[in-house]
């Protein structure tokens, strides 16, 4: 008998960028919420973050990053996941971000944006509500 | 191309999402794995096992880095437990193999338990099918964190490594039974700690008094410090597990022969247990007898669970 799919999500933090308390706070908010979260700590490059996403076969990539060196990053993720045919993977930002930046990070596909402040609960409701497991492969 | 082509081609993709089919236990991956099973039986399984924090991961990453010196492609299975509340798990093995997340020649997949106990996932065994028929030349399953009695692993490995450290309890903890019959090689990582050679010490004293898994009397288990971090003591692993593997296809390979159908069993009767269950739950359902009701009827002590049982299993069974 077929069991519920649980959500899979990777919670990466690109970059040169060590502080990583948020992205354990979201990592234990989404277990909390009966997600499977995996967790790879810091430093990540671009090309281990979609490696890592393909791999596991996440529904939703979570980016916190407080470098401020998400224009070039999240690009190359975006670009990255669909030289891999892996658009389907839903992307999210949280952290630190000037407000001019947010529209243009909306404009490559990334579908949300958290800043500071986000309450926990709002961004796994959030996540509920757009992230859905993906349908089982056909033989 | 289809999926089973595309699995045996390597395709990443197609590999990790069958694992996740698997995991979620949709009838489909079942489907794919009839066809993949004959294309198995190739790749060697090593375990690793041990209590929460001894530096399994630092191992597997470095084993996998010296396998891939030799040229071997690597499957890891890295496991790591669900909250038993929420149902929810943070799967981190991956952050001591980072080295790895951009070589096409290792694949890695991060687990959570999902309530079953032993060590491993109920799917373990089948993800291992997975990762054989897509060509990888080493698994390398690493357990949950486990404490006494999560043996799972040796019903599924052709070699499982027991990692310790120093000063993890005293000489009775390790002539209990449970995870200290396991161990066809033993580590005592962290070896740079303070009492060090005394674990090695008590160990060794241990396996001279018979430490030893039963039907394997002929083989004694090294007992080699590492210092995973280091790579200290790696060389050593590397040979120990060579030497097992010798061992096991030496004399006929009756001891091949043995692990290998161990395996088998195990993986019949998993699957025949579980399939059983549902076609079970499935056909009493289909009857509009409800599980709810019964379990009512046993509360209330009208009647008891081994009488429902065998009513059960005489009406579905006929």
């Amino acid at each position: 008998m077929a069991e519920e799919r649980k959500l899979r999500i990777l919670i990466a933090k690109p970059g040169l960028d060590g502080h990583d308390r948020g992205a354990r706070v979201i990592a234990r908010a989404f277990r909390d919420a009966g997600f499977e979260v995996v967790y790879t700590g810091c430093h990540q490059t671009p090309e281990q973050i979609v490696s890592t996403a393909i791999q596991e076969d996440v529904d939703l990539i979570g980016l916190s990053i407080l470098s401020g060196a998400h224009r070039y990053s999240f690009p190359r993720i975006m670009e990255l996941l669909k030289e891999n045919n892996a658009e389907d993977i839903t992307v999210i930002g949280g952290g630190i971000f000037p407000l001019e930046d947010i529209p243009k990070l909306k404009a490559i596909g990334i579908k949300e944006i958290f800043e500071p402040g986000a309450k926990l609960d709002d961004i796994v409701q959030w996540v509920r509500t757009h992230v859905k497991p993906r349908k089982a492969m056909v033989a | 191309m289809s999926i089973v082509d595309q699995i045996l081609a390597g395709d990443v993709r197609a590999v990790a999402r069958l694992l996740r089919d698997i995991d979620d236990q949709m009838p489909s991956a079942r489907e794919i794995l009839k066809e993949l099973y004959p294309h198995t039986g190739r790749a060697y399984i090593l375990g690793f096992t041990g209590s929460p924090g001894v530096g399994k991961s630092t191992l597997v990453d470095q084993m996998a880095m010296e396998y891939r010196k030799k040229g071997l492609t690597v499957g890891i299975l890295a496991i790591d437990p669900t909250s038993p509340f929420t149902g929810g798990a943070i799967l981190g093995d991956r952050i001591r193999m980072q080295r790895h997340f951009l070589d096409g020649g290792v694949f890695i997949r991060s687990l959570a338990t999902r309530g079953h106990f032993g060590g491993l996932t109920k799917s373990t065994n089948d993800m291992i099918t997975v990762l054989d028929a897509m060509g990888k030349d080493i698994i390398m399953v690493e357990t949950v964190g486990v404490g006494q009695d999560e043996v799972d692993i040796a019903n599924c490995a052709h070699t499982t490594v027991l990692v310790t450290i120093p000063g993890m309890g005293d000489e009775v903890q390790a002539i209990k039974a449970g995870i200290m019959e396991i161990g066809n090689i033993f580590v005592v990582n962290k070896a740079d700690r303070e009492g060090s050679r005394k674990t090695v010490r008590e160990l060794r004293n241990l396996i001279e008094l018979g430490l030893r898994r039963l039907g394997d009397q002929h083989w004694e288990p090294p007992i080699i410090e590492t210092e995973a971090l280091k790579g200290r003591g790696i060389p050593e692993l590397m040979d120990a597990v060579e030497r097992h593997r010798q061992y096991l296809l030496e004399n006929d390979r009756s001891q091949w022969e043995a692990v290998t159908q161990k395996r088998a069993k195990t993986q019949l009767l998993e699957t025949l247990r579980e399939e059983a269950l549902a076609e079970l739950l499935r056909r009493m359902e289909s009857r509009g007898v409800s599980l709810d009701d019964l379990v009512r009827k046993v509360t209330a002590r009208e009647t008891d669970p081994y009488s429902v049982v065998q009513d059960l299993l005489q009406c579905e069974l006929r």
